[in-house]
């Protein structure tokens, strides 16, 4: 999977979750549950559905390193080499 | 005969309106069985029944807006219900826990299903057959086309919207927001509210959070949330005068129901309930928030899940402001504020160190109760909290 298809695949689920922002519109170093207004239940749910979607699990000890759009989208890169 | 009527959802609700009976004459229902679909100021409630029986007559008219209490169908009850109905009552918990864990097994692998194999993933198959949609109408969004479960829904959220055009006057936020004040002011008014604070220590409650996660598959992690309610309906126990409702007088509750406020996106608040929450362990109050937070999100919530709180609990989550004090919710006579965890200076056996903590309140009906009630409860959640291996 390409860097534009994950994050593709990013803004539907955190549309899903957000129905009423545009994730698309994030900036690569806003933090995202922040400016999204996101919940940790809802931040939960999108990391569910992100594992569901491409068999990544992401440990609870790591949630700090992907708080981004740009970290979070390298994250997913690097743990599907 | 019993006599089936509009139930009240909270003490904001005056009427509701009948949008859709789900049952004919003559069909059978048992306890927890969906008989219709009413609207109301906090959405679309799937309304059960608690009784068994045939039905008999259908009373009100589809459209109807009618007040809370209001005749709206006949059961015939069959011969061994009203004899066993007193028996019922305590199966209460069982028979609710049962959907809920079935709904999430099923999600698991429903989706999984729906992208590796199938077009239509079973649980879209089932909720489009109980609605009556076509699935050959519908452009699938999942991979390959596959058909899924927010297709149906979105589905049949069209399908509502067409069959009743002239009802969407009032957007849901501004329903949602006068059904806050009425309930608020209504406090306001009557409840003569004392608070009090108190500043606990939740290091060990995360460390242990920590610990039990990094053993978890996601799906099954847990959120502060779910043992802050554990603590709180183990501490109530104790406190049976807070876990309660004045109506004339105070009425102690047996059931432990634990009202949850969950914020809507675009603003307002649900307040789902946690049934018989001193009864479950941490995993099935998690897996009541799982099931009960996205459908409040969604305004899918059944009358049970608005029915019978006892209490309610509102939290700020991380961030945010350092304390809550909450507005009680009649006729209920406590409401418990957990505010946003910070890291702080505290002060333990003399020795100072760093912790994190947060500042937890409680309002209590001062009719209800006294202030040296409500400053033991607290006392005895900090000692809960402290133990959370033992929760």
């Amino acid at each position: 999977m390409k860097e534009d298809e994950i994050k593709k695949l990013v803004f539907q689920l955190l549309k899903q979750i957000a129905p009423d922002t545009e994730p698309s519109t994030l900036q690569p170093d806003e933090n995202i549950r922040e400016t999204l207004d996101i919940d940790s239940f809802d931040s939960l749910q999108f990391l569910v559905s992100l594992d569901e979607k491409l068999g990544i699990e992401i440990p609870e000890q790591d949630y700090g390193k992907i708080t981004t759009l740009k970290t979070l989208v390298n994250y997913i890169l690097d743990k599907m080499k | 005969m019993i006599e089936f009527q509009m139930p009240s959802l909270g003490a904001d609700m005056e009427a509701g309106t009948l949008v859709e009976w789900r049952k004919k004459p003559g069909e059978t229902v048992k306890r927890g069985d969906i008989i219709a679909e009413v609207e109301t100021q906090k959405g679309l409630i799937e309304i059960e029944v608690f009784d068994e029986g045939v039905i008999g007559e259908l009373l009100i008219k589809e459209g109807t807006k009618v007040p809370v209490g209001t005749v709206m169908a006949l059961i015939n009850p069959t011969e061994t219900t009203l004899e066993t109905r007193k028996e019922i009552i305590p199966e209460k918990p069982a028979i609710k826990i049962q959907p809920t864990e079935e709904k999430i097994i099923e999600k698991a692998t429903a989706e999984k299903f729906e992208e590796r194999h199938l077009k239509v993933s079973p649980l879209a198959k089932r909720i489009a057959s109980e609605n009556n949609i076509d699935l050959s109408q519908i452009q699938g969004t999942g991979e390959d086309g596959a058909i899924t479960k927010d297709d149906v829904d979105k589905a049949i959220s069209q399908k509502g919207k067409i069959e009743k055009t002239e009802e969407k006057s009032i957007p849901k936020n501004e329903a949602i927001r006068s059904a806050i004040a009425a309930a608020m002011s209504k406090s306001n008014t009557e409840i003569p509210h004392y608070y009090l604070e108190k500043r606990i220590d939740i290091t060990k409650v995360l460390a242990w959070l920590r610990e039990a996660n990094s053993k978890r598959p996601i799906q099954k992690r847990l959120l502060p949330a779910a043992l802050l309610i554990k603590a709180v309906a183990k501490s109530l126990i104790d406190f049976p005068e807070l876990n309660a409702i004045w109506d004339n007088g105070l009425q102690i509750k047996k059931e432990i129901n634990i009202g949850f406020v969950v914020s809507l996106r675009g603003g307002g608040v649900i307040i789902p309930a946690i049934h018989n929450a001193s009864e479950k362990n941490i995993d099935e109050i998690m897996e009541a928030l799982n099931d009960m937070i996205p459908r409040a999100r969604t305004m899918k919530l059944r009358s049970s899940d608005l029915s019978d709180s006892t209490i309610t609990i509102t939290s700020l989550g991380e961030g945010g402001a350092d304390t809550v004090f909450g507005v009680i919710y009649p006729p209920q006579v406590a409401i418990i504020g957990f505010g946003g965890s910070s890291q702080q200076p505290f002060v333990e056996n003399g020795m100072l160190g760093i912790r994190t903590v947060f500042n937890v309140t409680l309002a209590g009906d001062h009719r209800a109760t006294d202030g040296l009630i409500g400053s033991d409860f607290l006392d005895t959640l900090n000692k809960h909290l402290q133990n959370p291996e033992a929760l």
